[in-house]
Protein backbone atom coordinates (compact mmCIF):
# COMPACT_ATOMS: atom_id res chain seq x y z
CA UNK A 1 0.00 0.00 0.00
CA UNK A 2 1.37 3.38 -1.02
CA UNK A 3 0.75 6.48 1.04
CA UNK A 4 0.65 9.78 -0.87
CA UNK A 5 0.46 13.09 1.03
CA UNK A 6 -0.83 16.22 -0.69
CA UNK A 7 0.56 19.46 0.78
CA UNK A 8 1.38 22.96 -0.42
CA UNK A 9 3.14 25.14 2.14
CA UNK A 10 0.85 28.03 1.24
CA UNK A 11 -2.85 27.66 1.91
CA UNK A 12 -5.54 27.98 -0.75
CA UNK A 13 -3.52 26.65 -3.68
CA UNK A 14 -6.08 23.93 -4.41
CA UNK A 15 -4.99 20.89 -2.37
CA UNK A 16 -8.52 19.78 -1.54
CA UNK A 17 -9.72 20.28 -5.14
CA UNK A 18 -6.83 18.17 -6.41
CA UNK A 19 -7.37 15.48 -3.76
CA UNK A 20 -11.07 15.36 -4.64
CA UNK A 21 -10.39 14.93 -8.35
CA UNK A 22 -7.71 12.25 -7.80
CA UNK A 23 -9.94 10.41 -5.33
CA UNK A 24 -12.72 10.36 -7.89
CA UNK A 25 -10.34 8.89 -10.53
CA UNK A 26 -8.96 6.21 -8.19
CA UNK A 27 -12.08 5.72 -6.07
CA UNK A 28 -12.10 1.94 -6.38
CA UNK A 29 -8.58 1.47 -5.10
CA UNK A 30 -7.94 3.94 -2.29
CA UNK A 31 -8.80 5.26 1.13
CA UNK A 32 -8.79 9.05 1.55
CA UNK A 33 -8.02 10.97 4.73
CA UNK A 34 -8.38 14.65 5.59
CA UNK A 35 -5.45 15.58 7.82
CA UNK A 36 -6.17 19.33 7.74
CA UNK A 37 -7.98 18.70 11.01
CA UNK A 38 -8.45 22.32 12.12
CA UNK A 39 -9.92 23.46 8.79
CA UNK A 40 -11.12 20.23 7.21
CA UNK A 41 -13.09 20.67 3.97
CA UNK A 42 -13.12 17.36 2.09
CA UNK A 43 -16.41 16.36 3.70
CA UNK A 44 -18.06 19.15 1.67
CA UNK A 45 -17.20 17.22 -1.52
CA UNK A 46 -17.38 13.61 -0.32
CA UNK A 47 -20.68 13.86 1.62
CA UNK A 48 -19.49 11.32 4.19
CA UNK A 49 -21.81 9.23 6.33
CA UNK A 50 -19.96 8.10 9.43
CA UNK A 51 -20.00 4.39 10.14
CA UNK A 52 -17.67 4.81 13.10
CA UNK A 53 -17.27 7.86 15.38
CA UNK A 54 -14.60 8.05 18.08
CA UNK A 55 -13.64 10.62 20.69
CA UNK A 56 -9.99 11.56 20.79
CA UNK A 57 -8.34 12.44 24.09
CA UNK A 58 -4.78 13.64 24.25
CA UNK A 59 -2.71 15.66 26.66
CA UNK A 60 -3.77 17.28 29.91
CA UNK A 61 -4.53 20.69 31.33
CA UNK A 62 -3.93 21.74 34.91
CA UNK A 63 -6.85 22.61 37.19
CA UNK A 64 -6.47 24.19 40.64
CA UNK A 65 -8.98 23.22 43.31
CA UNK A 66 -9.95 26.59 44.86
CA UNK A 67 -10.75 24.91 48.20
CA UNK A 68 -7.25 23.46 48.48
CA UNK A 69 -5.17 26.35 47.04
CA UNK A 70 -3.17 28.09 49.82
CA UNK A 71 -2.17 31.03 47.62
CA UNK A 72 1.60 30.43 47.84
CA UNK A 73 2.09 31.50 44.19
CA UNK A 74 4.76 28.87 43.52
CA UNK A 75 2.87 27.51 40.50
CA UNK A 76 2.39 30.96 38.97
CA UNK A 77 6.06 31.82 39.47
CA UNK A 78 7.31 28.64 37.82
CA UNK A 79 4.84 28.37 34.94
CA UNK A 80 6.75 29.15 31.73
CA UNK A 81 3.55 29.80 29.82
CA UNK A 82 2.13 32.47 32.15
CA UNK A 83 -0.98 30.34 32.36
CA UNK A 84 -1.61 30.77 36.10
CA UNK A 85 -3.13 34.01 37.39
CA UNK A 86 -4.16 35.34 40.78
CA UNK A 87 -7.89 35.61 41.51
CA UNK A 88 -8.34 37.21 44.91
CA UNK A 89 -6.16 35.25 47.32
CA UNK A 90 -5.89 32.09 45.28
CA UNK A 91 -4.70 31.06 41.85
CA UNK A 92 -6.41 29.87 38.71
CA UNK A 93 -5.25 28.21 35.48
CA UNK A 94 -6.17 29.92 32.22
CA UNK A 95 -6.90 26.88 30.12
CA UNK A 96 -6.08 28.57 26.81
CA UNK A 97 -2.54 29.33 27.92
CA UNK A 98 -1.88 26.03 29.70
CA UNK A 99 0.58 23.90 27.72
CA UNK A 100 -0.22 20.77 29.72
CA UNK A 101 3.31 20.19 31.02
CA UNK A 102 2.18 19.28 34.54
CA UNK A 103 5.10 21.08 36.22
CA UNK A 104 2.74 22.90 38.60
CA UNK A 105 1.24 19.56 39.71
CA UNK A 106 4.65 18.43 40.98
CA UNK A 107 5.34 21.76 42.70
CA UNK A 108 2.09 22.40 44.57
CA UNK A 109 2.69 21.92 48.33
CA UNK A 110 -1.05 21.72 48.99
CA UNK A 111 -1.84 19.03 46.43
CA UNK A 112 -4.43 21.37 44.93
CA UNK A 113 -3.64 20.70 41.27
CA UNK A 114 -5.08 17.92 39.12
CA UNK A 115 -4.33 17.12 35.49
CA UNK A 116 -7.49 15.95 33.73
CA UNK A 117 -7.15 14.55 30.21
CA UNK A 118 -8.39 16.76 27.40
CA UNK A 119 -10.97 15.97 24.76
CA UNK A 120 -9.23 17.08 21.56
CA UNK A 121 -11.94 16.24 19.07
CA UNK A 122 -13.65 13.46 17.18
CA UNK A 123 -12.54 11.31 14.29
CA UNK A 124 -14.68 9.34 11.89
CA UNK A 125 -14.56 6.50 9.40
CA UNK A 126 -17.16 7.27 6.76
CA UNK A 127 -18.76 5.91 3.62
CA UNK A 128 -18.78 8.47 0.83
CA UNK A 129 -20.70 9.08 -2.35
CA UNK A 130 -17.50 8.24 -4.27
CA UNK A 131 -17.63 4.70 -2.89
CA UNK A 132 -14.24 4.95 -1.17
CA UNK A 133 -13.87 5.32 2.60
CA UNK A 134 -12.92 8.67 4.14
CA UNK A 135 -11.18 8.98 7.48
CA UNK A 136 -11.58 12.50 8.85
CA UNK A 137 -11.69 14.44 12.08
CA UNK A 138 -12.96 17.50 13.78
CA UNK A 139 -10.68 19.32 16.19
CA UNK A 140 -12.55 20.81 19.13
CA UNK A 141 -12.79 24.62 19.16
CA UNK A 142 -9.74 26.00 20.94
CA UNK A 143 -8.23 22.52 21.36
CA UNK A 144 -4.49 21.83 21.22
CA UNK A 145 -2.69 18.81 19.90
CA UNK A 146 -3.74 19.03 16.26
CA UNK A 147 -0.51 17.19 15.39
CA UNK A 148 -1.51 14.24 17.55
CA UNK A 149 -4.97 14.14 16.01
CA UNK A 150 -3.37 14.14 12.54
CA UNK A 151 -1.18 11.20 13.55
CA UNK A 152 -4.20 9.36 14.92
CA UNK A 153 -6.35 9.95 11.82
CA UNK A 154 -3.53 8.93 9.51
CA UNK A 155 -2.73 5.73 11.39
CA UNK A 156 -6.40 4.75 11.40
CA UNK A 157 -6.64 5.47 7.67
CA UNK A 158 -3.56 3.37 6.99
CA UNK A 159 -4.94 0.44 8.95
CA UNK A 160 -8.26 0.79 7.12
CA UNK A 161 -6.59 0.81 3.69
CA UNK A 162 -4.83 -2.42 4.64
CA UNK A 163 -8.05 -4.01 5.91
CA UNK A 164 -9.85 -3.00 2.74
CA UNK A 165 -6.85 -4.24 0.68
CA UNK A 166 -6.58 -0.95 -1.20
CA UNK A 167 -3.33 -0.07 -2.94
CA UNK A 168 -3.36 3.64 -2.04
CA UNK A 169 -3.90 6.02 0.84
CA UNK A 170 -4.35 9.63 -0.26
CA UNK A 171 -3.81 12.24 2.46
CA UNK A 172 -5.03 15.86 2.29
CA UNK A 173 -2.62 17.81 4.49
CA UNK A 174 -2.48 21.20 6.23
CA UNK A 175 -0.86 24.40 5.05
CA UNK A 176 2.40 25.46 6.67
CA UNK A 177 5.45 23.43 7.62
CA UNK A 178 4.83 22.94 11.36
CA UNK A 179 3.52 20.18 13.56
CA UNK A 180 0.42 18.99 11.62
CA UNK A 181 2.42 18.88 8.37
CA UNK A 182 5.33 17.06 10.01
CA UNK A 183 2.81 14.57 11.47
CA UNK A 184 1.24 13.99 8.06
CA UNK A 185 4.66 13.45 6.42
CA UNK A 186 5.79 10.83 8.88
CA UNK A 187 5.68 7.44 7.14
CA UNK A 188 4.60 8.78 3.73
CA UNK A 189 5.84 7.12 0.51
CA UNK A 190 5.38 10.11 -1.79
CA UNK A 191 4.47 13.79 -1.57
CA UNK A 192 2.31 15.68 -4.05
CA UNK A 193 2.87 19.42 -3.79
CA UNK A 194 0.23 21.76 -5.16
CA UNK A 195 1.50 25.23 -5.83
CA UNK A 196 0.52 28.33 -7.80
CA UNK A 197 2.64 30.83 -9.71
CA UNK A 198 3.00 33.62 -7.17
CA UNK A 199 6.09 34.82 -5.34
CA UNK A 200 4.38 33.88 -2.06
CA UNK A 201 3.56 30.32 -3.10
CA UNK A 202 7.01 29.90 -4.61
CA UNK A 203 8.72 30.94 -1.39
CA UNK A 204 6.43 28.66 0.63
CA UNK A 205 7.12 25.75 -1.74
CA UNK A 206 10.85 26.12 -1.26
CA UNK A 207 10.53 26.11 2.53
CA UNK A 208 8.28 23.05 2.29
CA UNK A 209 10.82 21.25 0.10
CA UNK A 210 13.54 21.90 2.68
CA UNK A 211 11.32 20.17 5.23
CA UNK A 212 10.44 17.24 2.94
CA UNK A 213 14.12 16.61 2.27
CA UNK A 214 14.66 15.97 5.96
CA UNK A 215 12.26 13.04 5.57
CA UNK A 216 13.83 11.88 2.27
CA UNK A 217 10.44 11.39 0.63
CA UNK A 218 10.21 11.61 -3.18
CA UNK A 219 7.99 14.40 -4.45
CA UNK A 220 5.98 15.54 -7.42
CA UNK A 221 4.39 18.91 -8.10
CA UNK A 222 1.33 20.40 -9.80
CA UNK A 223 1.22 24.09 -10.67
CA UNK A 224 -2.37 25.24 -10.29
CA UNK A 225 -3.62 28.42 -12.02
CA UNK A 226 -0.38 28.27 -14.03
CA UNK A 227 -1.54 30.91 -16.53
CA UNK A 228 -2.06 33.59 -13.85
CA UNK A 229 1.65 34.31 -14.11
CA UNK A 230 3.40 32.32 -16.86
CA UNK A 231 6.83 33.77 -16.02
CA UNK A 232 6.74 32.54 -12.45
CA UNK A 233 5.36 29.17 -13.66
CA UNK A 234 8.45 28.81 -15.85
CA UNK A 235 10.70 29.77 -12.95
CA UNK A 236 9.04 27.19 -10.70
CA UNK A 237 9.43 24.48 -13.36
CA UNK A 238 13.14 25.27 -13.72
CA UNK A 239 13.54 25.04 -9.98
CA UNK A 240 11.62 21.73 -9.80
CA UNK A 241 13.92 20.25 -12.43
CA UNK A 242 17.02 21.52 -10.64
CA UNK A 243 16.12 20.02 -7.27
CA UNK A 244 14.70 16.76 -8.67
CA UNK A 245 10.95 17.13 -8.16
CA UNK A 246 8.82 15.64 -10.92
CA UNK A 247 6.51 18.21 -12.52
CA UNK A 248 3.24 16.41 -13.24
CA UNK A 249 1.00 19.10 -14.70
CA UNK A 250 0.14 22.74 -15.19
CA UNK A 251 -3.54 23.39 -14.53
CA UNK A 252 -5.00 26.52 -16.06
CA UNK A 253 -7.08 29.06 -14.18
CA UNK A 254 -10.57 27.74 -14.81
CA UNK A 255 -13.90 28.58 -13.20
CA UNK A 256 -14.65 24.82 -13.22
CA UNK A 257 -12.81 24.70 -9.88
CA UNK A 258 -15.07 27.33 -8.28
CA UNK A 259 -18.17 25.73 -9.81
CA UNK A 260 -17.11 22.33 -8.47
CA UNK A 261 -16.49 23.57 -4.91
CA UNK A 262 -19.68 25.62 -4.90
CA UNK A 263 -21.70 22.56 -5.89
CA UNK A 264 -19.92 20.08 -3.65
CA UNK A 265 -18.37 18.24 -6.61
CA UNK A 266 -14.96 17.33 -7.95
CA UNK A 267 -13.84 19.03 -11.18
CA UNK A 268 -13.85 15.62 -12.87
CA UNK A 269 -17.60 15.50 -12.28
CA UNK A 270 -18.25 19.08 -13.37
CA UNK A 271 -16.38 18.83 -16.67
CA UNK A 272 -15.52 15.21 -17.34
CA UNK A 273 -14.30 15.74 -20.89
CA UNK A 274 -11.67 18.25 -19.84
CA UNK A 275 -10.51 17.07 -16.43
CA UNK A 276 -10.80 13.29 -16.55
CA UNK A 277 -7.82 12.83 -18.89
CA UNK A 278 -5.74 15.44 -17.02
CA UNK A 279 -6.25 13.93 -13.57
CA UNK A 280 -5.91 10.38 -14.90
CA UNK A 281 -2.49 11.35 -16.23
CA UNK A 282 -1.58 12.99 -12.91
CA UNK A 283 -2.64 9.89 -10.99
CA UNK A 284 -0.67 7.63 -13.34
CA UNK A 285 2.34 9.87 -12.86
CA UNK A 286 1.95 9.80 -9.10
CA UNK A 287 1.83 6.02 -9.04
CA UNK A 288 5.29 5.97 -10.63
CA UNK A 289 6.90 8.26 -8.04
CA UNK A 290 9.25 6.37 -5.76
CA UNK B 1 -4.81 48.93 19.08
CA UNK B 2 -3.75 45.44 18.12
CA UNK B 3 -5.62 44.00 15.12
CA UNK B 4 -5.08 40.42 13.99
CA UNK B 5 -5.97 39.36 10.46
CA UNK B 6 -6.91 35.70 10.47
CA UNK B 7 -8.94 33.06 8.64
CA UNK B 8 -9.73 29.41 9.03
CA UNK B 9 -9.00 28.54 5.42
CA UNK B 10 -5.59 29.30 3.95
CA UNK B 11 -5.11 31.45 0.88
CA UNK B 12 -8.12 33.70 1.42
CA UNK B 13 -6.11 36.94 1.39
CA UNK B 14 -4.74 37.51 4.92
CA UNK B 15 -1.37 38.75 3.75
CA UNK B 16 -2.87 40.87 0.95
CA UNK B 17 -5.15 42.60 3.42
CA UNK B 18 -2.48 42.93 6.11
CA UNK B 19 0.19 44.57 3.95
CA UNK B 20 -2.19 46.94 2.17
CA UNK B 21 -4.17 47.91 5.26
CA UNK B 22 -1.00 48.54 7.25
CA UNK B 23 0.36 50.71 4.44
CA UNK B 24 -2.84 52.77 4.35
CA UNK B 25 -2.94 53.20 8.13
CA UNK B 26 0.74 54.15 8.25
CA UNK B 27 0.05 57.19 6.05
CA UNK B 28 -1.52 58.99 8.99
CA UNK B 29 -0.93 56.89 12.14
CA UNK B 30 2.06 55.16 13.70
CA UNK B 31 1.66 51.57 12.52
CA UNK B 32 3.46 48.26 12.94
CA UNK B 33 2.92 45.30 10.62
CA UNK B 34 3.92 42.03 12.32
CA UNK B 35 4.08 38.85 10.21
CA UNK B 36 3.18 36.00 12.56
CA UNK B 37 2.69 33.36 9.86
CA UNK B 38 6.07 32.11 11.06
CA UNK B 39 5.95 28.82 9.13
CA UNK B 40 5.41 30.57 5.79
CA UNK B 41 5.95 34.35 6.20
CA UNK B 42 5.12 36.28 3.02
CA UNK B 43 4.47 39.91 4.01
CA UNK B 44 8.12 40.66 3.27
CA UNK B 45 7.51 39.89 -0.41
CA UNK B 46 5.25 42.97 -0.56
CA UNK B 47 6.90 45.30 1.94
CA UNK B 48 10.37 46.36 0.90
CA UNK B 49 12.02 48.21 3.74
CA UNK B 50 15.39 48.97 5.22
CA UNK B 51 16.52 46.30 7.68
CA UNK B 52 17.06 47.89 11.09
CA UNK B 53 17.80 44.85 13.21
CA UNK B 54 17.97 41.07 13.39
CA UNK B 55 17.13 39.11 16.51
CA UNK B 56 17.86 35.40 16.77
CA UNK B 57 15.06 33.79 18.73
CA UNK B 58 15.98 30.78 20.84
CA UNK B 59 14.19 28.18 22.88
CA UNK B 60 15.46 26.49 26.00
CA UNK B 61 15.97 22.73 25.97
CA UNK B 62 17.55 20.56 28.68
CA UNK B 63 20.91 18.94 28.10
CA UNK B 64 22.01 15.89 30.06
CA UNK B 65 25.05 16.30 32.32
CA UNK B 66 26.21 12.72 32.66
CA UNK B 67 28.74 13.49 35.42
CA UNK B 68 26.16 15.12 37.66
CA UNK B 69 23.42 12.54 37.04
CA UNK B 70 22.74 9.89 39.72
CA UNK B 71 20.35 7.99 37.41
CA UNK B 72 17.55 8.33 39.96
CA UNK B 73 15.02 7.91 37.13
CA UNK B 74 12.73 10.77 38.17
CA UNK B 75 13.02 12.89 35.01
CA UNK B 76 11.32 10.71 32.37
CA UNK B 77 7.95 10.66 34.17
CA UNK B 78 8.18 14.44 34.76
CA UNK B 79 8.12 15.01 31.00
CA UNK B 80 4.60 14.91 29.54
CA UNK B 81 5.94 15.07 26.00
CA UNK B 82 8.22 12.00 26.15
CA UNK B 83 11.17 14.26 25.37
CA UNK B 84 13.29 12.82 28.20
CA UNK B 85 13.85 9.07 28.07
CA UNK B 86 16.14 6.65 29.85
CA UNK B 87 18.06 4.03 27.91
CA UNK B 88 20.02 1.88 30.33
CA UNK B 89 22.58 4.16 31.97
CA UNK B 90 21.86 7.02 29.60
CA UNK B 91 19.33 9.83 29.66
CA UNK B 92 18.36 10.99 26.22
CA UNK B 93 16.71 14.34 25.45
CA UNK B 94 14.70 14.63 22.22
CA UNK B 95 14.70 18.40 21.51
CA UNK B 96 11.94 18.21 18.87
CA UNK B 97 9.47 16.93 21.47
CA UNK B 98 10.46 19.40 24.21
CA UNK B 99 8.02 22.22 25.09
CA UNK B 100 10.57 24.16 27.21
CA UNK B 101 8.55 23.85 30.41
CA UNK B 102 11.72 23.49 32.53
CA UNK B 103 10.08 20.83 34.76
CA UNK B 104 12.74 18.12 34.33
CA UNK B 105 15.54 20.65 34.68
CA UNK B 106 14.29 22.37 37.81
CA UNK B 107 12.93 19.24 39.51
CA UNK B 108 16.14 17.22 38.98
CA UNK B 109 17.68 16.72 42.47
CA UNK B 110 21.21 16.72 41.01
CA UNK B 111 20.75 19.67 38.60
CA UNK B 112 21.88 17.28 35.89
CA UNK B 113 19.59 18.67 33.17
CA UNK B 114 20.67 22.31 32.72
CA UNK B 115 18.68 24.26 30.13
CA UNK B 116 20.53 25.39 27.04
CA UNK B 117 19.54 27.70 24.23
CA UNK B 118 18.71 26.18 20.83
CA UNK B 119 17.78 28.05 17.64
CA UNK B 120 14.08 28.72 17.11
CA UNK B 121 13.86 31.32 14.37
CA UNK B 122 14.68 34.85 13.30
CA UNK B 123 12.87 38.11 14.03
CA UNK B 124 13.78 40.89 11.60
CA UNK B 125 12.79 44.52 11.93
CA UNK B 126 12.37 46.83 8.93
CA UNK B 127 11.24 50.34 8.18
CA UNK B 128 9.42 51.05 4.90
CA UNK B 129 8.49 54.73 4.55
CA UNK B 130 6.12 55.37 7.48
CA UNK B 131 5.54 51.70 8.25
CA UNK B 132 7.40 49.63 10.82
CA UNK B 133 7.52 45.99 9.78
CA UNK B 134 8.63 42.96 11.79
CA UNK B 135 8.91 39.53 10.21
CA UNK B 136 9.21 36.37 12.21
CA UNK B 137 10.49 33.18 10.56
CA UNK B 138 10.54 29.72 12.12
CA UNK B 139 13.58 27.52 11.49
CA UNK B 140 12.61 24.72 9.11
CA UNK B 141 11.99 21.35 10.77
CA UNK B 142 10.74 22.78 14.07
CA UNK B 143 7.22 21.71 14.97
CA UNK B 144 6.01 24.42 17.31
CA UNK B 145 5.17 27.83 15.93
CA UNK B 146 3.54 29.14 19.11
CA UNK B 147 6.72 29.88 21.14
CA UNK B 148 8.09 32.03 18.32
CA UNK B 149 4.74 33.78 17.91
CA UNK B 150 4.74 34.56 21.65
CA UNK B 151 8.29 35.94 21.47
CA UNK B 152 7.39 38.07 18.45
CA UNK B 153 4.43 39.56 20.30
CA UNK B 154 6.73 40.36 23.24
CA UNK B 155 9.09 42.01 20.77
CA UNK B 156 6.21 44.16 19.54
CA UNK B 157 5.29 45.02 23.15
CA UNK B 158 8.87 46.10 23.87
CA UNK B 159 9.51 48.17 20.77
CA UNK B 160 6.14 49.35 19.50
CA UNK B 161 3.87 49.63 22.54
CA UNK B 162 2.98 53.24 21.76
CA UNK B 163 2.12 52.66 18.09
CA UNK B 164 -1.48 53.46 17.30
CA UNK B 165 -1.94 50.33 15.23
CA UNK B 166 -0.32 46.91 15.34
CA UNK B 167 -1.50 44.78 12.41
CA UNK B 168 -0.82 41.05 12.85
CA UNK B 169 -0.70 38.75 9.81
CA UNK B 170 -1.77 35.46 11.41
CA UNK B 171 -1.23 31.84 10.37
CA UNK B 172 -4.16 29.93 8.79
CA UNK B 173 -6.26 27.35 10.61
CA UNK B 174 -8.03 27.49 13.95
CA UNK B 175 -5.51 25.61 16.09
CA UNK B 176 -2.58 26.49 18.40
CA UNK B 177 -0.66 28.81 16.05
CA UNK B 178 -3.73 30.81 15.01
CA UNK B 179 -4.87 31.09 18.62
CA UNK B 180 -1.41 32.24 19.77
CA UNK B 181 -1.43 34.93 17.09
CA UNK B 182 -4.93 36.24 17.84
CA UNK B 183 -5.42 35.85 21.57
CA UNK B 184 -3.78 39.15 22.57
CA UNK B 185 -5.55 41.17 19.85
CA UNK B 186 -8.10 43.88 20.62
CA UNK B 187 -9.93 43.10 17.41
CA UNK B 188 -9.75 40.38 14.79
CA UNK B 189 -10.56 40.66 11.09
CA UNK B 190 -11.55 37.29 9.65
CA UNK B 191 -11.12 37.15 5.91
CA UNK B 192 -12.94 34.55 3.85
CA UNK B 193 -14.03 33.74 0.32
CA UNK B 194 -17.65 33.13 -0.71
CA UNK B 195 -17.37 29.38 -1.33
CA UNK B 196 -18.58 26.46 0.83
CA UNK B 197 -14.94 25.81 1.86
CA UNK B 198 -14.50 29.45 2.84
CA UNK B 199 -17.80 29.52 4.70
CA UNK B 200 -17.24 26.30 6.63
CA UNK B 201 -13.76 27.37 7.75
CA UNK B 202 -15.07 30.86 8.57
CA UNK B 203 -17.67 29.32 10.87
CA UNK B 204 -14.86 27.46 12.71
CA UNK B 205 -12.86 30.68 13.00
CA UNK B 206 -15.95 32.52 14.30
CA UNK B 207 -16.48 29.85 16.97
CA UNK B 208 -12.81 30.15 17.92
CA UNK B 209 -13.07 33.95 18.31
CA UNK B 210 -16.19 33.59 20.41
CA UNK B 211 -14.38 31.02 22.54
CA UNK B 212 -11.52 33.50 23.02
CA UNK B 213 -13.96 36.35 23.64
CA UNK B 214 -12.37 38.70 21.10
CA UNK B 215 -14.52 41.09 19.04
CA UNK B 216 -14.27 40.48 15.31
CA UNK B 217 -15.62 41.44 11.92
CA UNK B 218 -15.51 39.76 8.52
CA UNK B 219 -14.10 40.72 5.14
CA UNK B 220 -15.23 38.75 2.09
CA UNK B 221 -12.52 38.47 -0.53
CA UNK B 222 -13.04 37.43 -4.19
CA UNK B 223 -16.64 38.54 -4.02
CA UNK B 224 -18.29 37.28 -7.21
CA UNK B 225 -17.07 33.69 -7.14
CA UNK B 226 -19.07 30.95 -5.40
CA UNK B 227 -22.41 32.08 -3.98
CA UNK B 228 -23.90 34.47 -1.43
CA UNK B 229 -24.46 31.97 1.41
CA UNK B 230 -21.87 33.78 3.49
CA UNK B 231 -24.07 36.91 3.61
CA UNK B 232 -26.97 34.88 5.02
CA UNK B 233 -24.61 33.34 7.55
CA UNK B 234 -23.31 36.76 8.72
CA UNK B 235 -26.83 38.08 9.06
CA UNK B 236 -28.05 35.01 10.95
CA UNK B 237 -25.09 35.15 13.33
CA UNK B 238 -25.26 38.94 13.66
CA UNK B 239 -21.66 39.39 12.53
CA UNK B 240 -20.33 42.70 11.21
CA UNK B 241 -19.44 42.64 7.51
CA UNK B 242 -16.56 45.08 7.15
CA UNK B 243 -16.11 45.01 3.39
CA UNK B 244 -16.36 42.97 0.21
CA UNK B 245 -13.33 42.86 -2.07
CA UNK B 246 -14.43 42.07 -5.62
CA UNK B 247 -12.93 39.11 -7.46
CA UNK B 248 -10.64 40.10 -10.28
CA UNK B 249 -8.10 38.19 -12.29
CA UNK B 250 -6.00 41.37 -12.54
CA UNK B 251 -5.78 41.53 -8.74
CA UNK B 252 -4.69 37.87 -8.63
CA UNK B 253 -2.06 38.51 -11.26
CA UNK B 254 -0.82 41.63 -9.46
CA UNK B 255 -0.62 39.69 -6.19
CA UNK B 256 1.38 36.93 -7.88
CA UNK B 257 4.14 39.43 -8.70
CA UNK B 258 4.34 40.70 -5.16
CA UNK B 259 2.81 44.09 -6.07
CA UNK B 260 0.83 46.27 -3.68
CA UNK B 261 -2.84 46.63 -4.56
CA UNK B 262 -3.37 49.87 -2.63
CA UNK B 263 -3.42 52.82 -5.04
CA UNK B 264 -3.53 50.37 -7.98
CA UNK B 265 -7.15 49.13 -7.90
CA UNK B 266 -9.85 51.62 -6.96
CA UNK B 267 -12.38 48.94 -5.99
CA UNK B 268 -9.79 47.48 -3.62
CA UNK B 269 -8.96 50.92 -2.16
CA UNK B 270 -12.63 51.46 -1.47
CA UNK B 271 -12.90 48.24 0.56
CA UNK B 272 -9.69 49.06 2.39
CA UNK B 273 -11.00 52.52 3.28
CA UNK B 274 -14.20 51.03 4.72
CA UNK B 275 -12.16 48.75 6.96
CA UNK B 276 -9.88 51.59 8.07
CA UNK B 277 -12.88 53.76 8.91
CA UNK B 278 -14.34 51.00 11.05
CA UNK B 279 -11.04 50.51 12.88
CA UNK B 280 -10.73 54.23 13.51
CA UNK B 281 -14.20 54.27 15.04
CA UNK B 282 -13.19 51.42 17.35
CA UNK B 283 -9.88 52.86 18.54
Amino acid sequence: MKEIVCISGKGGTGKSSVVSALSWIARENLVVTDCDVDAADLHLIFAPVARQTEEFHSGIKAVIDPDKCIGCALCAQKCRFDAIVKRGKIFEVQALDCEGCGYCYHLCPAGAITLPEQAVGQWYISDTRFGCSLVHARLGIGADNSGKLVAKVKNEAKALAQRETKDFLLVDGSPGIGCPVISSLSGADAVLMVTEPSLSAQSDLQRLWELIQKFRIPAACIINKADINPDISVQIKKWLKKVGIRHLADLDYDTDFQIAITNGKSVTEVNYAKWHPIFTAIWDGLKEIQ
Amino acid sequence: MRIAIASGKGGTGKTTLAVNLATLLAETKSTLLLDLDVEEPNSGIFIKGKELGVHKAVRMVPQWDQKACSLCGKCPPYCRYNAVIRLGDYIMVLPELCHSCHACSELCPEAALPMQAMPLGTIRQYRADNLDFVESRLDIGLEQASPLIAQSLSYADQHFATHQYQILDSPPGTSCAMISATKTADYVILITEPTPFGLYDLSLAVQTMRHLGIPFGVVINRWGIGNSDVLDYLEREDIKLLAKIPHSREIASSYSKGSMLYHAFSEFDEALQQIATHLEARS
